[in-house]
């Protein structure tokens, strides 16, 4: 959700009310964090001559959410893709700073891109599910590294449709093409793809943005059920999705991270003037 | 006049005119198809013969092929008087098929119920009665109705001997001099070894292969000799014909190929009639200098030269786009060579006929020539034009028709769909096999489709490269390596040149040229057709989100 200028007459409490929506997360407690997972430090990015990441540094912890937020244009997305290097796609592009995943070095010269995509996966704002079937949909990332065993497919298949909460509303239809599936279903489609290939991180640029309320809590209620295994970066414009469900909560404004921290704290009380102006909705 | 004003501003004559160009452009293109159709399709049907009598007294029997008004300018009858045109056969009789009557100089039509139409091997059309059956010196029929009643088993038999004939003919002897000729260019191959290595003993093989030719030669000549029996005994049998003006022509029954009453025929023998020739037209070889027999030749050449195409140009065309398209650096001078790929799809396809001459015959295929056939020189075997070259210079002639229809559609594959695939951990090249092709292929195949449309009408290049009027054999037999990429093939759009304008009976061949079209544009359709399925089916796999 897009905050417009409408959107200013929002009361000042915003942030309280937001916090009441604060669910714990259900089932076990979680397992404590192992320490940072992914450590940015003096991260910069300019597009030519467009400088457009000043001198981020933050961590981001094992097995947490770490929501994104920000007005657009503000760096957040394009920081999500540093981290698994979807913006060497672009031309004209350079990053200098560290960004390290589980300790390597994502934009060394001896790093295999391939392998950081591997251990980085990533989901995009627009679901984009191959026009193949469900099933080839899910185990792309096991062809394309060359496992092509009948068995080891259909078990990751099924361990990943269920992992993504789609296994019951496809087992059925997995032959089917994976553009028949509604909206929801194909963004869920879009997580098991990526969970087939056991990352250790997920990235989600705006999961939500073109879901139905309904489909948006089915994504969220999945978020919960991943952090026990994958540390999430999310990039969200919906604040109250990023109170929902991250642990930490950054807030980007102008290429630079204005304020870091525990997302409850965030939205109760925000240590910098223009947070609390964002949070409440008097811009964006 | 406010209305006119406002009608013009809202644009309503524009409506009309585009209205217009629209239906002028269908009604030319229906109007084509028809008169395609109409002159093509009835030329099989059996017209009535007809006896007509001048008031001197000279008499003719033919079918009705036209009437025009007879052109006089500066007379107060121009335009005034008909004119029939007959086409009397016998052109060993007579010297020529066609006559003009003047209609007023006709003294009496009629509809002889025993005229025979006679579809023979040489001559054209015999028009006539049967009045007597030979064999030999033997009276088989003595007169005309015995003659008619003997005549269909008498054409029977005359088919079936062909048959025989042509098997012996064409495939045991064409076998045996299929087995000479390499033998004797293997005996060529000795020489050329004896000449580098002068040392070494090659008689041996000299044996070998001149035990090989004196088998096959006396194959041949026991061939030949039954070939000859075969003919004496099927060769014998004579019927005469008597023609309209009293001649007789003896003509032997082997060389009849049909031969019905035009006169007494039911509607349903028409239809006989119609559909054997319909069917003989699309299996059967040519005779007469094209002008009769069939075009089976020319269907087979025209559609294997656009498949082999197809598969040169698919590859290559695909190949580029992809370079152009996801490796190259966008830039000045891929856009320059997008350009230069653009006009040359507008190159007259006479230049590719000469480059094609120049550089595949000559060069390419002078150099596999001196490389790998040296034993045949000077007689070409790849140096020549032959199906291959032609398949290749169409290939060129239609890349870039391939290429700009592949490029639009790599470009329309979505962004995210690409994206999805390399965050996954896919390669560029994992990506483009994977994701991107399957996508495209649709729109790769829409080229395919503009390509084979273009390569299949295409005639003036391949009279430089490997067409010919009258081709032996077809390019692909039950010889090794079966397929004779080598040879020189018929194709369907340059027998329609060959038969309307090189033909020395143009009268004769007129129909030909409406009937070989209609196939020609039945062959396209159908490949489009073929193409478009297929497409249809990827579309359906392959259609990209709802959203």
């Amino acid at each position: 959700m897009l905050m417009t200028n409408d959107d200013v007459k929002t009361p000042r409490d915003t942030g309280l009310r937001i916090k009441t929506e604060v669910k714990a997360p259900t089932g076990s407690p979680l397992p404590p964090s192992e320490g940072p997972d992914i450590v940015c430090r003096n991260v910069n990015l300019a597009y030519g001559d467009n400088h457009v990441l000043h001198d981020i540094t933050m961590d981001m912890e094992d097995r947490r959410v770490t929501a994104l937020i920000g007005p657009s244009g503000c760096g957040k997305s394009t920081l999500l893709r540093c981290l698994n290097r979807m913006n060497d796609l672009i031309d004209n592009v350079r990053t200098w700073g560290e960004i390290k995943v589980k300790g390597v070095d994502v934009n060394a010269a001896s790093t295999d891109v391939i392998e950081i995509r591997r251990r980085v996966g990533m989901v995009f704002q627009k679901s984009n599910p191959f026009p193949k079937s469900i099933y080839e949909n899910v185990v792309y990332g096991l062809r394309i590294a060359g496992i092509n065993d009948k068995a080891t497919l259909d078990e990751a298949c099924e361990r990943s449709l269920r992992g993504a909460a789609l296994w019951d509303e496809a087992k059925d239809r997995l032959q089917e093409n994976g553009l028949g599936l509604s909206g929801g279903q194909m963004q869920r489609l879009c997580i098991a793809r990526a969970i087939a290939v056991e990352p250790e991180v997920i990235l989600m640029d705006e999961p939500c943005s073109a879901l139905d309320p309904i489909a948006t809590l089915k994504i969220e209620e999945l978020i919960y059920q991943l952090k026990e295994k994958y540390t999430i970066v999310i990039v969200t414009h919906n604040l109250q999705q990023a109170a929902r469900v991250s642990d930490k909560t950054a807030f980007f404004w102008l290429g630079r991270l204005v304020e870091f921290g525990p997302t409850a704290e965030m939205f109760t009380a925000p240590k910098d003037k223009l947070t609390e102006d964002y949070i409440t909705g008097r811009f964006g | 006049m406010g209305d006119l004003v406002k009608s013009l501003r809202r644009g309503e004559p524009m409506i009309w005119f585009t209205g217009s160009a629209l239906g002028i452009s269908i009604l030319m293109i229906a109007g084509l198809i028809v008169v395609i159709l109409v002159n093509g399709l009835s030329f099989f049907w059996p017209k009535p013969l007809e006896q007509v009598t001048l008031k001197d007294g000279s008499v003719f029997l033919g079918e009705i092929t036209n009437r025009e008004a007879i052109p006089n300018p500066g007379h107060p009858d121009h335009l005034q008087k008909q004119r029939i045109l007959l086409r009397i056969g016998n052109r060993d009789l007579y010297g020529f098929d066609f006559k003009w009557l003047n209609e007023d100089e006709i003294a009496k039509r009629e509809h002889p119920k025993d005229a025979y139409f006679v579809e023979r091997r040489e001559y054209g059309a015999l028009i006539g009665v049967p009045v007597a059956v030979k064999q030999g010196e033997r009276t088989l029929a003595a007169d005309a109705a015995a003659a008619r009643q003997a005549l269909p088993g008498l054409i029977e038999n005359a088919e079936r001997d062909r048959h025989a004939v042509e098997t012996i003919e064409k495939h045991q002897i064409g076998e045996i001099n299929y087995r000479i000729e390499k033998a004797r260019l293997e005996v060529l191959w000795l020489d050329l070894v004896a000449r580098s290595e002068p040392g070494r003993d090659l008689s041996r093989e000299r044996e070998a292969l001149a035990k090989t030719t004196a088998e096959q030669q006396a194959l041949f000549q026991a061939r030949t000799a039954e070939l000859s029996t075969l003919m004496e005994k099927a060769g014998t049998t004579f019927v005469i014909f008597q023609s309209a003006e009293g001649g007789a022509k003896e003509l032997r029954s082997l060389d009849i190929y049909r031969a019905y009453p035009a006169n007494e025929l039911t509607w349903l023998g028409r239809l006989g009639v119609y559909s054997g020739r319909l069917w003989e037209f699309v299996s059967g070889n040519p005779r007469e200098s094209n002008t009769e027999g069939g075009i089976f030749p020319a269907i087979f050449g025209t559609v294997m030269m656009v498949i082999l195409m197809c598969i040169v140009v698919v590859p290559l065309g695909v190949l580029a786009a992809l370079y152009l398209r996801e490796y190259a650096k966008q830039g000045a001078l891929v856009r320059t060579v997008r350009i230069a790929v653009n006009n040359l799809a507008g190159v007259p396809s006479i230049v590719f006929g000469v480059f094609g001459l120049g550089f595949f015959v000559y060069f390419v295929g002078g150099g596999i020539d001196r490389l790998f056939f040296p034993e045949a020189l000077p007689t070409p075997t790849f140096g020549t034009g032959g199906i291959l070259w032609a398949a290749l210079t169409l290939a060129l002639l239609t890349v870039p028709v391939v290429i700009v229809a592949s490029e639009e559609a790599l470009a329309a594959v979505p962004r995210s769909m690409r994206e999805a695939s390399l965050a996954m951990g896919a390669t560029k090249f994992q990506t483009i096999l994977r994701v991107v092709l399957p996508a495209a292929a649709p729109g790769i195949l829409t080229g395919l489709i503009l390509a084979m449309a273009r390569g299949a009408g295409e005639v003036a290049p391949l009279m430089l490269i490997g067409v010919v009027k009258l081709a032996p054999e077809l390019p692909l037999d039950s010889f090794f390596p079966y397929m004779h990429l080598d040879r020189k093939f018929m194709h369907l759009g340059f027998h329609i040149y060959d038969v309307g304008f090189q033909s020395p009976n143009v009268e004769a061949a007129k129909p030909m040229v409406y009937t070989t079209t209609i196939f020609l544009l039945i062959i396209v359709v159908l490949l489009n057709l073929t193409a478009i399925i297929v497409r249809n089916k990827l579309r359906e796999k392959y259609k990209t989100g709802a959203f």
